[in-house]
């Protein structure tokens, strides 16, 4: 039935479009427009010419992200996998235990992390009460990937646990039943069928990892400049924000081409598994 | 096999909780040292009670929150409620993209890409810093409104229509039918939004990092200046009690769920 | 016949470019049972959901006891629908279900109390009062439903496909409680179905629909008997339609015989549509057969054998209490007045040969089944 819309249907979503143009959009022109200025107000390409002595730092943080990306995904699947193969009671608790840390501030958790691995923190207290060298972990790159996973693994397990526990369990008993043993299945009809999931966990840790910056501050013990720090500086200390607008720009187009390849990626994949 | 992948999986779950747990076992350290245990003590708790700037952007939190989270909450119903009757799918299109724009993009650049638009603006209009408890407002508003709509629309699609209609034929007219009969089907969508949008606005820091000013603080705010400098060892206690009470909703919203997954069980067995 | 209540005068209605109402002409009588019958698409739903206030048609006129009443939104019409679903509030207990017209109008909580309860009881549903529609079997939601459309005193019942949802048993059972119903309450009834054994035992008038059109509008018997044309024919009951001339009055001749039949006023050798139903034709030695034939399949059925009987190439169905063996020669006998002769239509050559007959094909083509399908489609 075509109804006639009453006048407060017809206006209901004008005040978030009013809204998200005010800012949503209106933000993001001022950051092209910065980008393209000089700190006079004239068209300039000045800033992105001035990219090219960033690059190491663009170098450096897709580096880390992609690093801690894998990492999640090594570590996540498997517990994904295990988790939505646990008994259906056990695995609310399970999910409980997933859920709590990504409800704890960010803050929090890496602080907490940094300070078990601080030279004077609880880690090399007991290597030095067990007659050990203390280590210093903080202030390594190896720190800065290790509180990337430690903060965003949980959102890779999460899609990927979802997608496991709604297969149809008729494709695993199908695959048992044509000779499929337990690896068999896992990578020839659980791995492709989840890729989905995969997709979106991949896009989850890799987004926040390329553009934080409180992560490499703390563990990175200031050692390590990301892209994420880099656009910090520029607009809390160094009020530089056209060139902090220009390095904004880049990032942003960058993760929307990898989530666009990411998701044609998983497109692909799904017709294949169709035909 | 079995035991290996449980192991696998405690080991991993115990990693992630052994920081936390390290942190809230230290907030009741009574020497204050994050590596030597000297005795159990509550002097954390007592000193952050009389921290006054860590009350005061508590207070700060839950006011943005709850005022941020009833705008978007009111705003985005409204809006869900426009696009489900939208005819024309270009413009349906169109802002549901641009309205999914601060989900998909980073925390980071929505946050830098506001507080140039705050910067300029008020430069521009003669207002000098605007930055602080407003532009804290429209920023956490803007970034609940995607996960307001999200989980209201879906209500409004599901919504039957032949409901609608028999409500017509039992004499409502089209605003009796909307109140009667479609809102009580769409109020979960939107308490969910509503919880949702409050957690987000209480849990964001780096949006509110950019266009916040050192006067208007929010408990994030606070805990980051806290860990840029020398740590108060208050602190633990403060971020113990924020997991304690994390804690305690998630297992009370895990059991209202389980509850309803009972009832829910119970009504499939009776049909 | 009582006085009229609803006249629908030539109804087009178009969706997207695409008629499925041409020209919809039919009265409806103050406390008449009449039954929209037909094929899922041919209109039906579209003609009551225009009288229920849903659809405005695009051009004609819904008349109400002689007054225009094609721009009456839903709620002001004295008409109540029991839908095809049910669209029971799920936010609302069964009480508050039932009353909730009754509470739009305004009555008193205490009448409200008291017409809820006698509802309940006539609908069998006493002591469901606080249970929410989710939690009640299809059955019961069915008599939610009528209850609540039956407390507000309509005029008319508009009934939409209502026990499309329920297993056979639970259909009979249901359609017996409906007829009481009606003679209960004395509300004219007007529901739609597809299901032609439905239509006739619960209809005081059936009106045969197909492609937007009303084919034949008559009783249960005369619309059985007397079909107007092959569509009708094969639509209520099996039928063997066969292509005949009509000699003279009261003689045809098809399928290479001439026969006495009862039916007159045709030109003399008009081109005809000949009916007849498996269960008039009686099998005899082929000796004493007016017909004869080959038995090419028999199908036991309980009380009868239907069996495929080929009389020269075209195949009969015909149902016996006779066991007879399949490839057996047969006669077959047929009285004047089991012929039924029909005018030639669009319809004629389309149906009743049952040459390609096949349970299984029937049941692929069962309308239900259409009708599920586009419940999932929305």
């Amino acid at each position: 039935m075509k109804q006639k819309r009453s006048l407060l249907e017809k206006a209901a979503a004008v005040p978030h479009m009013v809204w998200i143009v005010l800012f949503i959009l209106g933000p993001l022109l001022f950051v092209l427009y910065f980008a393209f200025t000089d700190t006079k107000g004239s068209f300039s390409f000045s800033n992105i010419e001035l990219l090219t002595s960033y690059s190491h730092i663009f170098f450096l943080s897709i580096c880390f992200a992609l690093v801690a990306t894998a990492f999640c995904l090594l570590i996540g699947y498997p517990l994904a996998f295990v988790m939505a193969r646990a008994k259906p009671s056990s695995q609310k608790l399970l999910m409980l235990l997933l859920m709590l840390p990504m409800w704890i501030s960010l803050l929090i958790r890496t602080y907490s992390l940094m300070t078990l691995l601080d030279n004077g923190g609880l880690v090399n207290s007991l290597l030095t009460a067990m007659g050990l060298d203390t280590v210093s972990i903080v202030g390594t790159g190896g720190a800065v990937i290790l509180g990337m996973v430690y903060d965003f693994l949980p959102y890779m397990v999460l899609p990927i646990y979802t997608s496991i526990s709604k297969l149809d369990k008729r494709y695993l008993e199908a695959a048992a039943d044509l000779g499929c043993n337990g690896f068999q299945t896992l990578f020839r009809v659980v791995l492709p069928l989840t890729v989905p999931g995969i997709v979106s966990g991949i896009t989850m840790v890799f987004v926040p990892s390329i553009s934080t910056f409180y992560i490499s501050q703390k563990l990175g013990g200031g050692n390590f400049d990301l892209i994420g720090d880099t656009i910090e500086r520029q607009f809390k200390y160094a009020s530089t924000y056209h060139i902090g607008a220009a390095i904004s720009l880049v990032m942003m187009i960058l993760i929307l081409i990898s989530i666009a390849v990411m998701n044609r990626f998983s497109d692909g994949d799904g017709e294949e598994m169709i035909v | 096999m079995k035991i290996l992948s449980r192991t696998y999986m405690w080991v991993v779950f115990a990693l992630l909780y052994a920081p936390i747990l390290v942190l809230v076992i230290f907030s009741f350290n009574d020497g204050g040292s994050l590596s030597a245990y000297t005795g159990f003590s509550f002097r954390w708790y007592g000193e952050l009670f009389r921290d006054q700037v860590a009350l005061q952007s508590l207070k700060n939190s839950f006011f943005l929150a709850a005022s941020s989270s009833l705008l978007a909450t009111v705003i985005g119903t409204f809006a869900a409620l426009g696009l489900d009757r939208m005819r024309n799918r270009y413009v349906k299109g169109a802002v549901n993209s641009v309205t999914n724009i601060p989900m998909m993009n980073p925390d980071i650049v929505t946050g830098v890409s506001m507080m140039l638009l705050f910067v300029a603006l008020g430069g521009m209009l003669g207002l000098g810093d605007v930055l602080g408890k407003w532009t804290m407002l429209i920023a956490h508003t803007t970034f609940s409104l995607p996960y307001v709509i999200l989980s209201v629309m879906p209500r409004f699609k599901q919504f039957d229509k032949t409901l609608r209609e028999a409500a017509l034929d039992l004499g409502c007219t089209p605003a009796q039918s909307f109140f009667k009969v479609e809102l009580p089907a769409i109020v979960p969508g939107i308490v969910s939004g509503l919880v949702m949008a409050f957690t987000l606005s209480l849990d964001d820091f780096v949006i509110s990092h950019f266009v916040s000013s050192p006067d208007f603080q929010t408990l994030p705010l606070y805990i980051y200046n806290q860990t840029a400098h020398n740590v108060k060892y208050s602190m633990y206690a403060l971020c113990t009690l924020i997991i304690a009470t994390i804690l305690v909703l998630l297992l009370a919203v895990n059991f209202a769920g389980s509850v309803g997954d009972r009832t829910k069980r119970r009504r499939e067995a009776l049909k | 016949m009582n006085n009229k209540l609803i006249e629908l005068r030539s109804i087009v209605k178009s969706f997207d470019g695409e008629q499925v109402l041409c020209g919809i002409d039919l009265d409806i009588h103050d406390k008449e049972f009449v039954t929209l019958l037909g094929p899922s698409g041919c209109g039906k739903t579209t003609t009551l959901r225009i009288i229920g206030g849903f659809e405005t048609p695009d051009t004609g006129e819904v008349v109400f006891e002689g007054k225009r009443i094609n721009d009456v939104p839903p709620y002001k019409r004295a008409v109540n629908t029991v839908f095809q679903k049910y669209a029971l509030f799920p936010h609302l207990n069964v009480y508050d279900n039932v009353a909730f017209g009754l509470r739009l109008q305004k009555v008193s909580e205490e009448e409200i109390r008291d017409r809820v309860r006698e509802m309940l009881t006539m609908t069998g549903l006493k002591g469901f009062e606080m249970r929410k529609p989710t939690t009640l079997s299809g059955g019961q939601q069915q008599r939610v439903a009528i209850a609540r459309a039956l407390i507000n005193r309509p005029r008319v019942l508009l009934l939409d496909e209502p026990l499309g949802a329920l297993d056979l048993k639970l259909r009979k059972d249901m359609q017996n409680e409906l007829k009481r119903i009606q003679h209960a309450t004395g509300i004219t009834f007007i529901y739609v179905t597809h299901d032609q054994e439905e239509a006739l035992s619960m209809s005081d008038t059936v009106v045969v629909m197909a492609d937007g059109k009303i084919q034949q509008i008559g009783t249960p018997t005369d619309i059985y008997n007397e079909p107007v044309n092959a569509f009708v024919a094969d639509f209520i009951g099996e039928s063997n339609i066969l292509d005949g001339v009509m000699l003279g009055d009261k003689r045809a001749r098809f399928a290479g015989h001439t026969f006495d039949c009862v039916d007159g006023g045709f030109a003399k050798n008009e081109q005809v549509d000949i009916v007849i139903r498996p269960e008039d034709v009686d099998v005899v030695p082929v000796s004493r057969g007016m017909l004869a034939g080959t038995v090419s399949s028999v199908t036991f059925k309980g009380d009868y054998y239907e069996i495929i009987v080929d009389i020269a190439g075209f195949k009969w169905m015909i149902e016996t209490s006779d066991y007879v063996a399949p490839d057996e020669k047969i006669g077959l006998y047929i009285e004047p007045d089991a012929i039924h002769v029909m005018k030639k239509s669009e319809y004629s050559g389309k149906f009743g040969d049952y040459s390609t007959f096949s349970e299984e094909m029937e049941h692929l083509s069962d309308p239900e089944l259409e009708v599920e399908e586009e419940v999932v489609s929305e």
